[in-house]
């Protein structure tokens, strides 16, 4: 590995409208090098990588100050075509693919190989024919260097989505003169094995001498596959570190300023919760929830207990959230505080008490054009008639009601926005997940279902909102059911943990049993804890 | 002081301030040609609340999720069989002549028989829009994601449709069945004995020696139209409705029928259609049958969109600023242009060019959802 850097980002500051998002930063990355760019969400990590990339946006606003070279040379990139131009490549999160194309053709797409024929020697290059087999070959090539296996010619349209991602890294290794790619948060989709199977792709890639940005959220990745780091923290260079150097902790540590030990501090917990004592009663209970499918359980939840729902991606975890809430097809029986919820009527449940944040909180979570204000008290007004004026012949929505409790809220979650007519969609993840708290919230129910409350918010929010429902449950006494795909924060928060396997429950857990009886459970062994 | 400019010209948006100069340019040519600016004031007035209502009609359909209404004819060949039934029946005409036999003035008869004749066309108008849209909320439920291309075909369909049946109906008044052959709908319908300008008229007054109109009474009941849907749109079930079209899995998750939610908008839209064209023929004097409201869809999906609304969000101050936009720049600028360009056809192709320039416009700024990163 030269010392050589591939890329040097010198002295980088960034203004938006007077807001300083990025000052005095810079980034190095050695040829073939995996470097990891770490920050919380809004610390400049999307706008450094804009600038690399010469994005419009940077441009319409008034530019940057600081320097960058590639390749040793100064250049000033204005356009993401000359980056590109430049050996500069992007994985996205969003998948930028052609799904009625096949793989072969989405990996050599704008950069096809022809052959000349007869009417392209009349009228040009444009009407040469596809040497199709070349392009298989570069295309198979590409993929096997990342070990997908997969056909060439099948089309990308239904494909899993973890198979995606890899075709949009295999175009982009494609390109004859990629020296740097960048992977802005390419596991936040994909479940573990996935995961780890992109890791290993990544250090192939960069075994050929390729340097990787690899943006993510998740430390355990970054310690296992990166070289070093560069850590921004509120637009501020924090440190560069090459990873050997450093552990996860202290990395948490850089990223927050805080020091991160447990998720939950436990003050005092004096909750009484009796064996005999159900809050949620599950019989038999299916849900046909595409990916997420539910296969007949029995479940008891007590009153007062928080109690945990985990498992792999996939195996029905959420399946189990959202059949409750009715927003799928389900049959068997759920009974809330003895009263039976109809989970085939759609609202049944929030009616009977169950208040509900999604794990897709984007999409179902949020009106992201509409206020904070609007999002929160939206639930409540539908289902229980609250924030009305009855005119008698109508009932109208009342804001100085609604403005009202949206400030409680603002103040008890700590919602970090400019006021109560902000748009929901203008806040960060971990705000946007207490406005959908919130919202469950108003509803004043005697249950609440979190489901995947952290996913995609950064450690700080993480922590925020794992204390509240702590608080929640042990100053409110409210019975919290928390599904999650991160068993450490189950494990730090639950008083008992279901593990999902395969559409049933494999095992009721308690938080300090060991990792292996876990692991057990996951993998879908029956007999484990209890 | 700067960021405050921006923000306001950020409300107002670059579009709305070039059509707004525009405009203002036209009224300066309009002055400058000499040509009566009071009368082509007044006259964009009248068509500011003759226009008013079918653009209204708009704004349920696009905040329930079926975007804007290219199907709005639907509910005007409602309000032009309400409005003939009216005719029909003649009891606007009946109220008239009991009361100028019990001794009212013939002035004040007439005008309480038009109120009678009106108020026949607007509720056949409405209920018959109401049920109509119901059956066309349906529709729409089947074929989500092309709501737009759909409802277009379905308002050039029923024109046709309707083509038929105008001549087939067996009306029997001679205002309505063409003087020769006694049979079928005129194309054009002329209420004068009816309700003809009876909004115009009420609390009507003139400026500037009579030659400026306003049509006090038309605004009036526009805007107290756009004031019911304002409440409406305030109410528990217009939230949900916005709702249910900003984002269906987001109310489905707060318990709300979309598909329901759906079909009321599509419902209140071709209602308020229906009342439109009712309104819109007073004052204009005539009813219009057969192909005049062929491309009537366009003009109020136009103005809806000049006015600043999106294909997905729109609101009653969309309406009223766009509606006056829309028609203010086609009456003034159409005389302008025929000065400007003397013995040409210009005035009518620029009316065909502004309409769906803007429609095409709009449908390019068509935004997707907000984000969160920086």
């Amino acid at each position: 590995m030269s010392a050589q850097y591939v890329l040097k980002m010198d002295g980088i500051s960034k203004e938006y409208f007077g807001n300083r998002v990025l000052n005095n930063v810079s980034l190095d990355v050695r040829p073939g090098e995996i470097h990891a760019l770490m920050g919380e969400n809004g610390a400049g990590k999307s706008t450094l990588m804009n600038i690399l990339f010469g994005m419009p946006v940077i441009h319409n606003t008034g530019g940057f100050t600081g320097t960058v070279e590639f390749d040793g040379n100064p250049v000033n990139i204005t356009s993401p075509q000359q980056a590109m131009e430049l050996g500069i490549g992007m994985v996205h999160q969003e998948f930028m693919l052609i799904p009625g194309f096949t793989v072969t053709e989405n990996i050599k797409v704008g950069r096809e190989i022809t052959k000349p024929t007869i009417a392209s020697r009349i009228f040009g290059k444009s009407m040469e024919r596809l040497d199709r087999p070349a392009m298989r070959a570069d295309a198979r090539k590409a993929l096997d260097t990342i070990g997908l296996n997969i056909e060439d010619y099948v089309m990308v349209s239904g494909l899993p989505v973890g198979y995606m991602q890899f075709i949009e890294i295999a175009r982009e290794i494609d390109k004859s003169n990629i020296k740097l790619l960048i992977f802005d948060e390419p596991t936040a989709v994909l479940t573990e094995s996935e995961a780890d199977r992109l890791l290993d792709a990544m250090r192939v890639i960069a075994s050929k001498g390729i340097a990787i940005i690899f943006i993510t959220h998740r430390l355990d990745e970054v310690i296992a596959v990166t070289d070093s780091m560069t850590v921004l923290r509120d637009g501020q260079l924090v440190k560069r570190v090459e990873t050997k150097d450093t552990t996860a902790v202290s990395i948490a540590e850089m990223m927050i300023g805080r020091k991160v030990e447990k998720l939950l501090d436990e003050a005092s917990d004096n909750r009484v919760i009796k064996d005999d004592d159900l809050m949620l009663k599950l019989r038999d209970f299916h849900v046909d929830m595409p990916g997420e499918v539910v296969k007949g359980i029995d479940l008891d939840v007590r009153r007062g207990e928080i109690f945990g729902i985990g498992g792999l991606a996939g195996q029905g975890k959420l399946g189990i959230a959202n059949g409750i809430m009715g927003l799928y097809k389900t049959s068997g029986s759920v009974e809330l505080d003895g009263v039976a919820v109809d989970t085939k009527e759609l609202g049944d449940a929030l009616k009977k008490g169950i208040g509900f944040v999604s794990e897709d909180r984007r999409g179902v979570g949020l009106l992201l054009d509409e206020s904070i204000e609007s999002n929160i008290v939206f639930s409540a007004m539908q289902i229980k008639g609250d924030f009305l004026t009855n005119l008698g012949i109508t009932k109208l929505y009342s804001p100085r009601k609604g403005k009202k409790h949206t400030d409680e809220m603002i103040k008890a979650l700590d919602i970090r926005c400019t006021g109560h007519d902000q748009p929901a969609g203008a806040l960060s993840g971990g705000n946007q997940q207490k406005v959908c708290l919130a919202r469950a919230l108003t509803l004043n129910p005697k249950l609440l279902i979190v489901s995947e409350p952290t996913r995609g918010i950064d450690i700080g929010a993480k922590k925020l909102v794992i204390e509240l429902l702590a608080k929640l449950n042990r100053e409110q006494g409210m019975t919290v059911i928390m599904v999650s795909s991160e068993l450490n924060e189950l494990r730090s928060l639950c008083d008992r943990i279901a593990v999902v396997a395969e559409g049933k429950i494999a095992a009721i857990m308690k938080p300090d049993d060991s990792d292996a009886q876990f692991g057990l459970a996951m993998a879908g062994y029956k007999g484990g804890a209890e | 002081m700067g960021s405050k400019i921006k923000s306001v010209y950020k409300n107002i948006g670059l579009p709305r301030l070039i059509i707004f100069l525009f405009f203002i340019l036209v009224v300066i040519g309009a002055y400058a040609y000499g040509l009566g600016l009071p009368a082509l004031m007044g006259n964009v007035l009248r068509r500011w609340g003759m226009y008013g209502i079918l653009v209204l009609a708009m704004v349920p359909a696009i905040q329930c999720g079926i975007g804007p209404n290219f199907g709005i004819s639907l509910g005007i060949v409602c309000g032009l069989f309400g409005s003939l039934v009216s005719i029909e029946l003649g009891v606007g005409a009946k109220v008239t002549a009991s009361l100028v036999a019990g001794g009212t003035a013939a002035e004040a008869a007439a005008n309480s028989g038009a109120w009678v004749s009106f108020g026949i066309a607007a509720f056949i108008a409405l209920v018959l829009g109401a049920v109509v849209g119901v059956g066309y909320g349906l529709l729409l439920n089947r074929v989500k994601g092309s709501e737009m291309t759909v409802s277009t075909y379905v308002g050039f369909s029923i024109i046709a449709f309707m083509n038929i049946i105008w001549v087939i109906l067996p009306f029997v008044n001679g205002d309505i069945i063409w003087p020769y052959g006694g049979k079928g709908a005129r194309t054009t319908i002329s209420l004068a004995s009816t309700f003809g300008e009876l909004l115009n008229r009420t609390l009507g007054f003139t400026l500037f020696n009579g030659e400026m109109e306003i049509p006090t009474g038309l605004l009036l009941f526009f805007f107290f139209i756009c004031a019911l849907v304002y409440i409406f749109m305030h109410s528990k079930t217009g939230i949900a409705m916005s709702a249910a079209g900003a984002n269906p899995t987001f109310a489905r998750a707060s318990g709300i029928n979309v598909d329901r939610m759906r079909i009321l908008g599509t419902a209140i839209s071709t209602a308020l259609g229906a009342l439109g064209i009712v309104v819109y023929a007073q004052a204009f004097g005539f009813l219009q049958m057969y192909n005049a409201p062929l491309m009537m869809g366009f003009h109020c999906v136009a103005a809806i969109l000049i006015g600043g609304a999106s294909t997905t969000r729109a609101k009653i101050s969309h309406v009223i600023v766009g509606t006056f936009l829309f028609q203010g720049i086609l009456v003034v600028a159409l005389p302008v242009a025929n000065k400007l360009f003397a013995g040409t056809d210009i005035s009518d192709i620029m009316r065909i060019i502004v309409s769906n320039g803007i429609i095409i416009y709009a449908l390019t700024k068509v935004k997707g959802g907000a984000t969160n990163e920086e």
